[in-house]
């Protein structure tokens, strides 16, 4: 038999021929979801990319992938830029990825801008329900990924301000699917065990997509509800999550975070000392006002004279004294007088004087016998005379 | 984290507010005298909670569904 055959080579070469002619093929865009992702250790990707009914495979070399401003990953919704052409070698087409962005962005900023919205009509960012972060917390409560500069900076910069400081670290996924739950139940776990004075949700700057847990109303719900205070630090200083809106406070970086966390503990010491100063000056200050005043007190007259004050006195009873002397002496001498001008008037009446002028008193058992019928003949009466009585009888 | 022992803030207000009391000069010496002595007492106390403060970095893991806490080591 005499085929007219050619090698699986050729054929191949055929093929990568026919592909590289094709202009739609040389520049071309394809959207699709990525699968199979591989990092390869030498920098170039490796992955699929997919739709509900088909699949293509994809290269993306070291050169082009290190301009990538996303992390790709399965599941990623991602439009590619780029060529197809043939393997020969392995007998396949394959996109050459040049460039790749995500796709979906756009609702992805539909859907901040709603939620937003929402919550902020909600109150959700409102001041009034900021709580105040603690001045001196005793507890840090960081909640952000185990590995990575995060959490170093966090404690390096902590650290630094008071080495003293205790912090907690809760690990949570801080992108990809469920992260959102996880860091919520985070947030709750914190406040119903207390496991801390003021907590820290952190991560580093990414894209958007990444940084959407943050966007998660379930997560916005877990910072509002929380007792504990919030500190967010998602993203770089630029990024806004609605993790941010919501925060008690938010930190434009993770270091920043932390400083707002904890306070510098020589700052601190250095107040403390200053207030036992002015403790000290005021002290001073009042004791020797009290030292001027107890000076001027004793050099007034009182004290310098001290006798003069009780002489005064002296003088002052002494006329009182006399006053009452006087006062008195007037008063006895009224009534001496009133006393003799009394007795003479009743010696006029005593019968005494009248008997010395030679009447007598005749008296009858005691009585004074006024009337001649008050006696009867045979009688015997007591007859008084001025030096005596005698008794006689009536015939 | 609740605690009854006093917080370093109320303790930090309540110094201030001893501080400016004496430093109006309105309170008897005798009353002088006893707030600076409850300042700087105050200001010992607030010095020796800084100093006291525990240190720890920890990390938090979960075991068997309860919580672990754990010296946590930088990578």
């Amino acid at each position: 038999m005499d085929y007219n055959a050619v090698t699986v080579t050729d054929l191949n070469k055929y093929l990568k021929e026919k592909f590289d002619n094709d202009e739609a093929l040389i520049n071309i865009m394809v959207k699709g979801e990525i699968s199979n992702f591989k990092n390869h250790y030498t920098g170039h990707l490796y992955f699929t990319l997919k739709d509900e009914n088909s699949i293509i495979k994809c290269v993306m070399f070291k050169n082009y992938a290190e301009r990538l401003k996303f992390v790709p990953k399965d599941g990623t919704q991602v439009i590619v830029f780029g060529s197809v052409t043939v393997f020969e070698k392995g007998g396949n087409y394959q996109i050459y990825v040049k460039a790749m962005k995500e796709d979906g962005i756009g609702d992805l900023y539909t859907k901040y801008e709603e939620l937003k919205e929402k919550l902020e009509k909600k109150g959700m960012f409102d001041a009034a329900h900021k709580k105040k972060i603690p001045m001196m917390p005793k507890v840090i409560g960081v909640l952000t990924s185990q590995t990575g500069s995060v959490i170093r900076d966090i404690i390096n910069v902590s650290t630094r301000r008071n080495p003293n400081v205790y912090i907690r670290l809760l690990p949570v996924p801080v992108q990809g699917d469920g992260a959102c739950n996880k860091i919520a139940d985070a947030i709750k776990i914190m406040n119903e065990k207390k496991l801390a004075d003021v907590i820290i949700v952190a991560r580093g700057g990414g894209s958007l997509e990444d940084l959407w847990p943050f966007n998660e109303e379930v997560v916005a719900h877990a910072i509002y509800e929380s007792e504990i205070p919030v500190i967010s630090a998602v993203g770089h200083e630029t990024d806004f999550t609605i993790a941010d809106f919501v925060a008690d406070l938010r930190a434009p970086t993770p270091s920043a975070a932390a400083e707002l966390a904890v306070p510098d503990i020589n700052d601190l010491e250095y107040k403390i000392s200053t207030y036992q100063q002015r403790l000290k000056t005021s002290l001073k200050k009042k004791v020797e006002l009290a030292r001027l005043r107890y000076e001027k007190a004793i050099s007034s007259r009182p004290f310098k004279e001290p006798t003069r004050s009780i002489n005064d006195n002296y003088l002052k009873v002494d006329t009182y004294i006399k006053r009452l002397e006087n006062k008195i002496k007037l008063i006895y001498k009224e009534k001496e007088a009133n006393y003799s001008k009394i007795v003479s008037r009743l010696d006029a009446l005593s019968p005494l004087k009248t008997l010395a002028r030679g009447y007598c008193l005749a008296e009858n058992n005691g009585k004074i016998i006024k009337k001649s019928k008050d006696i009867k003949s045979g009688d015997v009466l007591d007859l008084r005379f001025q030096d005596g009585s005698k008794k006689a009888k009536i015939v | 984290m609740k605690e009854e022992k006093k917080e370093f803030e109320t303790e930090m207000n309540k110094l201030e507010n001893i501080v400016t009391e004496l430093e109006k000069g309105e309170l008897s010496l005798d009353e002088s005298v006893k707030k600076f002595e409850e300042g700087i007492n105050i200001s010992k106390e607030c010095n020796k909670m800084l100093e006291t403060a525990e240190k720890k970095i920890s990390i938090l893991l979960e075991n068997d569904g309860e919580l672990q806490e754990d010296n946590f080591i930088s990578e």
